[in-house]
């Protein structure tokens, strides 16, 4: 894991959140997270856990029960734009859609007035699309992409806003193991001027790449820029493989509360 | 051949079905990538009680179905925006409510049996210069809505939740799309009777969408097909003296079929 984030400042704040979707079944129960500019945030725990809920609330796309939200020192729905949001790659799903009408979707806010995309906002999204290489896939047809090449295509959408903070779900869900390295490093080349919030199952994908840790199961069980293995099992309510994946540098493990920020 | 085209009931007949036929493939995309055929038939059907009340009422059928197909699709947006796992139980209900308040409003109003028909099977050789009016409307409407908001609306159906946060107002556009799919869904009862409008709103965009890989063509591809079913229908009808309506859904299913082992027969070679 590196170093955390230099700068203080808090671009996510979350106070005693408690949110879902049924009544006395919080999916998320009393979360205090706060992210600093620049961090690369990766949010870990079971499937159920939360992870999404968590997005979902800072978003904005959930209003929590009760507890506050600040996204860039205001409400959530005010940083509509400002926040690049890249959901789950789903394989299955067919829709008539080219590859930059998706990315060109990222520029909705940006366009602003009704009417048709501009050549402006055509040359942006095909400048992400060079970003991301997948450029010479521009006039394809969705459908016909990869996994791995539909990922890149919805991060080059979620880029094309110019947001500052880059949220993503479960973004290795459906790719495989090489490309999923390429993929992390480019994440940490984008993290240098953004900050990274990235939610995923896979503790395989807890990479040398992020700065720090939140690992939730309805309650927010660690947060800092250590992990122990007994928190990751405590969360999962399991035994955990942590020990197991070799590509976990050393100091993820073993270091429970020494250094943490919370 | 000639001798029937120059009765202005034919004429208005194949007016109506080109103009329809343009609603109907730009508002039928909408309808199949957005997977609500379901929703579109339960307006259509919805929109018999409109007729009913109209007839037991003595006022204008069509504005009794735009009526009560404007007002079922607002309905059903409600209940599914509260939430989604109950809409395919309000699209059922609202289907079968609509049928049975008109099945009662026609019995009170002791309408003849042939009126009713014409609803339900549709009555291309009756239309009158006020259909045309009111299909040439709902293109005007349809198309500028459509081409104004294009990209909001390819947004919206390809993923609500990122269009929310981009700022589109998605609730809005669900709601003017479930406006304009009611309105013309009322313009297909005339074309092809409610019973068969799930057929014009989902047969040529299904087709359409095997050979294209963009909705903007899929919205003219679709368009072009409805058109050329409509007019082929129209006219085998007139010459075989069979209902227009029937012939042109037999035409577009025939076609669909085509289509689908043609795509079969690309995909295996593929």
């Amino acid at each position: 894991m590196k170093e955390g984030p230099a700068s203080q400042e808090k671009v996510i704040r979350l106070e005693d959140v408690t949110a879902g979707y049924q009544r006395g079944k919080p999916v998320i129960d009393g979360i205090d997270l706060e992210v600093c500019r620049n961090d690369f945030l990766a949010v870990i725990g079971p499937n159920g856990g939360g992870k999404s809920t968590l997005i979902k609330v800072i978003l904005g796309l959930l209003e929590p029960w009760h507890g506050t939200v600040e996204v860039l020192g205001g409400p959530p729905g005010q940083a509509w734009g400002e926040v690049g949001y890249v959901p789950q790659v789903m394989p299955e799903e067919t829709f008539p859609i080219t590859v930059m009408d998706v990315v060109l979707m990222g520029r909705l806010k940006s366009a602003g007035r009704p009417g048709w995309f501009g050549g402006k906002d055509r040359r942006r999204a095909m400048e992400d699309l060079e970003r991301l290489d997948v450029a010479d896939l521009a006039y394809t047809d969705m459908n016909s992409l990869s996994g791995g090449q539909k990922q890149r295509v919805l991060i080059a959408r979620a880029l094309a806003g110019d947001p500052e903070i880059l949220m993503l779900d479960e973004p290795v869900a459906s790719v495989d193991h090489e490309t999923q390295e390429s993929f992390f490093n480019l994440l940490a080349r984008m993290n240098e001027n953004m900050t990274i919030v990235m939610v995923t199952h896979d503790v395989g994908a807890v990479s040398s790449h992020i700065k720090s840790i939140a690992c939730i199961n309805r309650l927010l069980v660690s947060h800092g820029d250590t992990i122990s293995q007994e928190t990751v099992s405590r969360a999962y309510g399991c035994p955990f493989e942590l020990i197991s994946h070799g590509g976990v540098p050393h100091r993820v493990l073993g270091r429970n509360d020494e250094g943490s920020r919370r | 051949m000639n001798g029937i085209l120059s009765y202005t009931f034919m004429q208005n007949a194949l007016a109506v079905s080109v103009l329809a036929s343009i609603a109907a493939g730009i508002m039928g995309t909408l309808v199949t990538v957005n997977r609500m055929s379901a929703l579109a038939g339960s307006i259509a059907h919805a929109s018999f009680g409109g007729l009913g009340l109209a007839y037991a009422a003595g006022f204008d059928p069509l504005a009794g179905a735009t009526g009560f197909a404007v007002l079922s699709s607002l309905g059903i947006a409600a209940i599914s925006s509260s939430s989604s796992r109950r809409s395919g139980t309000a699209m059922a209900a609202v289907w079968a409510t609509g049928m049975a308040t008109g099945l009662v409003f026609i019995k009170l109003s002791g309408t003849y049996a042939a009126d009713l028909m014409s609803w339900l099977f549709g009555s291309l050789l009756a239309v009158s210069s006020r259909d045309i009016l009111y299909a040439g409307a709902l293109d005007v409407v349809v198309l500028l809505v459509v081409t104004v908001f294009y990209k909001e609306f390819l947004a919206v159906s390809y993923d609500g939740q990122f269009s929310r946060l981009q700022g589109v107002p998605v609730n809005l556009f669900r709601i003017v799309f479930l406006v304009l799919t009611a309105l013309t869904a009322v313009l297909l009862m005339r074309v092809t009777g409610l019973i068969m409008v799930i057929a014009m709103l989902s047969i040529p965009p299904a087709i359409a969408e095997m050979f294209t890989g963009s909705l903007r063509r899929m919205m003219v591809l679709s368009s072009a097909l409805a058109a050329v079913f409509s007019v082929s229908g129209l006219l085998l009808a007139t010459v075989l003296d069979l209902p227009p309506g029937a012939v042109i859904i037999l035409i577009s299913a025939l076609c669909y079929t085509v289509a689908l082992l043609v795509d079969r027969a690309r995909s295996a070679r593929a």
